[in-house]
């Protein structure tokens, strides 16, 4: 393998799980619902699936046990966002530093413990093509369902109609209510979905990026997601492109620190964020208006009676 | 300078504080002291290595004795959690991080008869003590093995930030490869954070991209070395013994035992006797204690083995004069014979044969 081949393959292992967690909180966020708990559910996501998978030794129950975490907190926030129309803003907020909590609890007794890595899954034939083969047809199956899921989720919300009604719903409740749109059914829905993709991400974290369970491992990567979100103007490819380069502005600088380019490694390590920064303000500049958000995004739905 | 200046008025309203409520120090029946750490205990490294020591205490004067802790508690944020220890009637406090010094100080300075004891720092007052390792003496050892050992001749190390703590111990590991191989050559990554297993994961693995075949840590988390066994290569474990996490890659891990002191300085306070002191301890004080050398030839043992033995005895320094910098000039021996602790303990200057410059 390459330097190259190597460097690309980092990269993908980083910006999966930003991938996966941002996909979710898309769709809630289209839905019009905004959840800042995303790290607290990834967090619960990573503790949740590394105690079933050492219990049961058991990649795929692991795997399980954290997208169902991840759903049960989301199913939590849901409780208290539609059903009491509380702010979204200050219950994500709860949501996260509870998370962060309850997945240290839980985690506790596996502190310590280690999984062997998830082994590749090759594609054959594909996997021989010289540098992408490797790069794109030798990955574990994490990699190749957060691109599935990717194209699965554009397709939902463009090319069908409950995804239409998901979207009318996220842009005017009022409206979409009027006309007879389930706004608590398909919000529900769509912030459960969303819990079960942080729980994914969570899971890929513990269980094949880090292979070991410590608290606070997250470190941040929810909120990232939640950023990257607008950076994509909630669009599910940009948010593809979005989660890439992030990825490997994390990974290149490492790697630039390495090489000894002599570009000071606090500069470095701020690029990922100064290239969002700049992406944002160049989306607005082509869009000339606030892009993308969905027009009723985090404020609480009351029926008029 | 302006800090020295602060530090000595500070020093003094806090001499006048305490000669203003007479406090004697008294022997005591009860202690409850109190720990500050920067981050979770379940991080297998820097805080959990104190939390060792914390459970040191608890054991070893039972019934005497009440500890309690905050974990993962932001540098920026921590004066609010010391105080708060020292509302509740602590008698003792640690605070675990360089970046708690001003916050330590300050909160020291309103608690005249309350002790508090600061890791790694250098600013004290008649009720704050400073404490710290020289980790550098084990980096020098893991240096060694790491300049026998390369096979690409290419050694790395993942640093958490720039700090003095960190440049010291970068140039103590170079200093060893370089006594043994002499034209061995070190890359240098910052992940600029203590703890995010993740990101100091990568940072390994682009060192290890690099050709980078020996794998020295000074994060707190054990993904580095996790790194470097599954890509079949070797490190060594950082603040507490990483074996489990890499039972072939580990060659020996440098442990932070802080119980020692931690028991000693609880028992001071119980006896009446605590003082404000300034401790560094090595590995002759058993303070840093290199757990058993494996997956290594006999003699790269044996050699580790004999300097360890020679740091200990204190035949040997790590940073002995002369030591050259990287513009080839010779550091300005203060010390004994060897750098001087104050040289070590404000280090910012790589040694000659690190091509990197550390970052400003």
């Amino acid at each position: 393998m390459t330097t190259f081949e190597a460097i690309l393959l980092t990269i993908v292992t980083a910006s999966t799980p930003l991938l996966i967690a941002a996909l979710g909180e898309l769709v809630a966020e289209r839905s019009g619902v905004l959840n800042l708990g995303v790290e607290g559910m990834m967090a619960m996501g990573a503790a949740c699936s590394f105690a079933a998978a050492v219990t049961f030794d058991s990649t795929l129950l692991g795997v399980a046990a954290g997208m169902l975490a991840g759903a049960l907190m989301a199913a939590l926030f849901a409780l208290v966002v539609l059903g009491f129309a509380a702010n979204q803003v200050g219950s994500g907020l709860a949501l996260t530093i509870f998370g962060l909590g309850l997945s240290g609890l839980i985690g506790a007794p596996f502190v310590g413990a280690r999984r062997d890595p998830v082994a590749p899954v090759d594609i054959p034939g594909l996997s021989d093509i010289p540098v992408i083969g490797r790069l794109f047809f030798e990955q574990d199956l994490f990699v190749y369902a957060s691109i599935a899921l990717t194209i699965l989720v554009a397709i939902y919300l463009t090319r069908t109609r409950s995804g239409l009604t998901l979207r009318s719903i996220g842009e005017n409740h009022t409206s979409a209510n009027a006309l007879g749109m389930p706004v608590w059914r398909v919000r529900f829905w769509a912030i459960l979905f969303g819990g079960a993709c942080a729980g994914l991400a969570g899971a890929y974290l513990a269980l094949v990026y880090t292979r070991f369970w410590s608290p606070g491992m997250t470190a941040g990567r929810g909120w990232i997601a939640l950023a990257l979100v607008v950076f994509a103007a909630w669009r599910p490819g940009w948010l593809l492109v979005g989660a890439y380069i992030f990825g490997a502005a994390t990974v290149l600088q490492l790697h630039a620190q390495a090489a000894q380019f002599g570009v000071p490694s606090q500069l470095l390590s701020a690029v990922p964020y100064l290239a969002t920064i700049i992406a944002l303000l160049l989306l607005s500049l082509r869009h000339g208006r606030a892009i993308g958000a969905p027009g009723s995004l985090g404020a609480p739905f009351v029926p008029d009676r | 300078m302006l800090s020295g200046k602060i530090f000595g008025a500070l020093a003094g309203a806090a001499v006048v504080a305490l000669a203003a409520t007479g406090a004697v120090a008294q022997p005591k029946d009860k202690v409850k002291v109190g720990f500050i750490y920067v981050g979770p205990v379940g991080d297998h490294g820097w805080s959990y290595q104190h939390d060792v020591g914390r459970q040191a205490i608890e054991k070893a004067f039972p019934g005497k004795v009440t500890t309690t802790f905050v974990e993962s508690v932001p540098e920026a944020d921590s004066e609010r959690a010391i105080e708060q220890l020292a509302r509740t009637g602590h008698d003792l406090i640690f605070t675990t991080s360089f970046g708690f010094m001003e916050p330590t100080l300050k909160v020291a300075k309103k608690y005249p008869n309350i002790k508090f004891e600061h890791a790694t720092g250098f600013k004290r007052a008649p009720n704050l003590s400073t404490y710290a390792a020289k980790f550098h003496e084990g980096r020098y050892i893991i240096g060694q093995i790491a300049g026998k050992m390369t096979k690409s001749n290419t050694i790395g190390y993942v640093g958490a930030f720039p700090i003095p703590e960190v440049v010291a111990g970068i140039n103590a590991f170079y200093l060893g490869a370089q006594s043994v191989n002499p034209n061995v050559k070190i890359k240098i990554v910052f992940a600029n954070t203590w703890y995010d297993p993740a990101k100091e994961g990568d940072a390994a693995k682009a060192l290890l991209d690099q050709g980078v075949d020996m794998l020295a840590q000074h994060t707190d988390s054990p993904a580095p070395i996790q790194a470097a066994e599954a890509r079949g290569k070797f490190g060594f474990g950082q603040a507490s013994d990483m074996e489990r996490f890499a039972p072939k890659a580990q060659l020996t891990a440098i442990v932070d035992n802080w119980s020692d002191y931690y028991v000693a300085r609880t028992k001071a306070v119980l006896d009446g006797t605590w003082k404000s002191e300034d401790v560094w301890g090595g590995l002759a004080s058993n303070m840093v204690v290199m757990t058993p050398y494996k997956n290594m030839p006999d003699d790269v043992k044996k050699l580790a083995q004999d300097t360890e033995a020679a740091i200990r005895s204190g035949t040997l320094n790590p940073f002995k004069c002369p030591v050259i910098g990287q513009d080839g000039k010779e550091i300005e021996c203060k010390g004994k014979g060897a750098l001087s602790d104050e040289q070590v303990l404000g280090m910012n200057f790589y040694v000659k044969g690190i091509e990197d410059k550390i970052p400003q």
